[in-house]
């Protein structure tokens, strides 16, 4: 018996998504009592050893290039082989883009129970229970998973990474890597921080007026090391790309800090950012609705306000 | 090319979340239904712009839900799609749905199946996953844009803090999300059309629940807003910093 938990990793880098999801694991394995592993397909450039940081003795690898590109498919065939292989009763992803493509299948091929979206660790006292988003962040549900193996895929942003010391024996899995799928290119995005994994995020509505005032909404994320988001209006309007758009059709976010600007807080949009630790609303109505649901505000024009909180910023920071 | 296009009701975008029966279950009463925005936005809307362009193409829809869906997927048939499929069978977890959806695609030999990205009420975004596993098909999740030639799908697809462009022979799952397609209102001769295009209703094949839900619970009500006067921002980024401390 043991925990299995997907590593996941881009350019290189093991996602910060995947150091939640090896805590979480590490933590249910405490729970029930049996070994943490990983696993981890393709190459990253770090010592894979150092993982053990995070609590798991083991990380299997499959080493093979092809592998730094997702194929749902070869990566569900060889994540089972593994689980089965190594006696995984519990297999922990992170819900991210490739835990999405990825969980589903896995759970299909060992008949396990799978959970999407858990934000909490398992209540173990009667039977296997995990707290999950339901409602796009209106309302949780408490699922119990009634399978002898379990699969739960972790929301980013929702289980604090936890660092000890320890290190990992690394295990190499030699695998068949065929693929059905053909990569023609990849474009990563503006190089920012990724929206699901960013700390805090700034985020810009109908009241910014147009495309071209975005400037002071950059110059306040990249002071705060944020990434920049947007309303549905303002992506639908293509002032923004449609990847920045966050929301209940858009990305469901869960950063330590979202800052609105100019948004008024339609339904909708809090239920894609009510996860948000904390939010600050700056908005000239008072009567929006955003500033019900959140923790700071200023009812104001966000062209004065803005410069002036990337003036205090800056004062801050020691940059003016 | 025969497309099967998944399709699930959920509750509308600004429908109130509430719960009954000692919070067991989702309090239905005056709960306006659409059909999943992923559903119809992206996955319908794109499968008919592809009939458009090979007018050979046939859409099937399919469903699984008691006889209280047939308004959603009548709505569907409206927007577009030749004949609408409803397995008989209440929505339960996710497995069990993806089960009875790979059986109508077995049945049907779809070319390519479509779902949306997630439903917007459980958030799942794992039927097309498990319907891929179920059918060993290959997956390409969250599409922003679909190309089609020949038997050969172009997708672009969204990946952690990008995107990515695959190439996929098909028979193939896709789940798609915005960028794949522009949402589209159904006119007055697809409602009136519709009517007379078939909905079979299937009986669902025998499958498993592997999940339930035990319970649900509401977020706690933020405190309210600490509100800084518009004067002096810079007391904001002092509050953000000194006492809420995410910075």
């Amino acid at each position: 018996m043991s925990v299995l938990i997907f590593i996941d990793h881009s350019e290189g880098h093991v996602k910060k998504a995947s150091l939640e999801a090896l805590s979480y694991g590490a933590a249910v394995a405490g729970q029930l009592g049996v070994p943490a592993e990983g696993i981890l397909l393709g190459t990253v450039d770090s010592d894979l050893s150092a993982l053990g940081r995070y609590g798991v003795k083991k990380v299997h690898q499959a080493a093979q290039q092809e592998l730094n590109h997702l194929d749902a498919r070869v990566f569900a065939r060889i994540i089972s082989d593994a689980a089965t292989a190594t006696g995984a009763t519990v297999l922990v992803f992170s819900n991210n883009v490739n835990g999405k493509a990825v969980a589903p299948r896995v759970a299909v091929r060992l008949k396990a129970g799978l959970v999407s979206g858990a934000v909490a660790l398992p209540e173990t006292a009667n039977g296997f229970v995990v707290r999950k988003n339901v409602f796009s962040g209106k309302a949780f549900a408490h699922v119990a998973i009634n399978t002898a193996i379990k699969v739960i895929s972790l929301n980013p942003n929702s289980y604090p990474v936890k660092e000890a010391a320890g290190s990992a024996e690394v295990v190499p899995l030699n695998v068949n890597v065929a693929s059905g799928v053909r990569v023609i290119s990849t474009t990563p995005a503006s190089g920012q921080v990724p929206l699901t994994e960013a700390e805090i995020v700034v985020s810009g509505g109908r009241g910014l007026k147009g495309p071209e005032n975005w400037g002071m909404i950059e110059e306040l994320a990249r002071l705060l090391g944020a990434a920049t988001a947007c309303s549905r209006p303002v992506a639908d309007a293509h002032w923004r790309p449609h990847s920045e758009h966050v929301g209940q059709t858009g990305i469901a976010i869960a950063p330590n800090l979202y800052i609105a600007i100019g948004i008024s807080g339609a339904i909708q949009h809090l239920a894609g950012v009510n996860r948000s630790k904390i939010i600050v609303v700056i908005n000239k109505d008072p009567e929006a609705p955003f500033f019900k649901a959140a923790d700071y505000g200023i009812v104001g024009d966000a062209f004065d306000v803005v410069p002036k909180m990337i003036e205090a910023v800056k004062k801050l920071k020691g940059l003016a | 090319m025969k497309i099967l296009v998944c399709i699930s009701k959920t509750p509308d975008t600004t429908a109130k979340i509430s719960f009954t029966q000692n919070n067991t279950k989702f309090a239905t009463d005056g709960v306006q239904w659409i059909i999943n925005p992923y559903d119809e936005w992206y996955s319908l809307v794109r499968a008919i712009e592809l009939k458009e362009k090979d007018p050979s193409t046939v859409i099937h829809l399919a469903t699984v839900g008691l006889a209280d869906t047939e308004p959603i997927i009548r709505k569907a048939l409206a927007i577009g799609g030749d004949e609408a499929i409803r397995v008989n069978a209440e929505s339960a977890d996710s497995f069990y749905i993806a089960a009875q959806l790979a059986e109508v695609a077995r049945k049907g030999s779809y070319d390519l199946i479509f779902t949306g990205k997630e439903t917007i009420d459980y958030n799942g975004s794992s039927i097309g996953g498990m319907l891929a596993e179920l059918l060993d098909l290959p997956y390409i999740s969250l599409a922003v844009k679909f190309e089609l030639s020949g038997a050969t799908a172009t997708v672009t697809r969204e990946i952690e803090g990008g995107e990515e462009t695959d190439e996929v022979t098909l028979p193939a799952v896709v789940s798609c999300q915005k960028g794949v397609a522009e949402q589209r209102i159904p006119n007055m001769k697809g409602i009136m059309s519709a009517r007379t295009r078939p909905l079979k209703v299937l009986e669902p094949v025998a499958a498993e629940s592997l999940t339930s839900v035990v319970s649900f619970e509401l977020p706690p009500a933020k405190a309210g807003v600490k509100l800084v006067s518009a004067d002096n921002p810079a007391e904001l980024i002092r509050l953000l910093h000194e006492e809420a401390k995410v910075f």
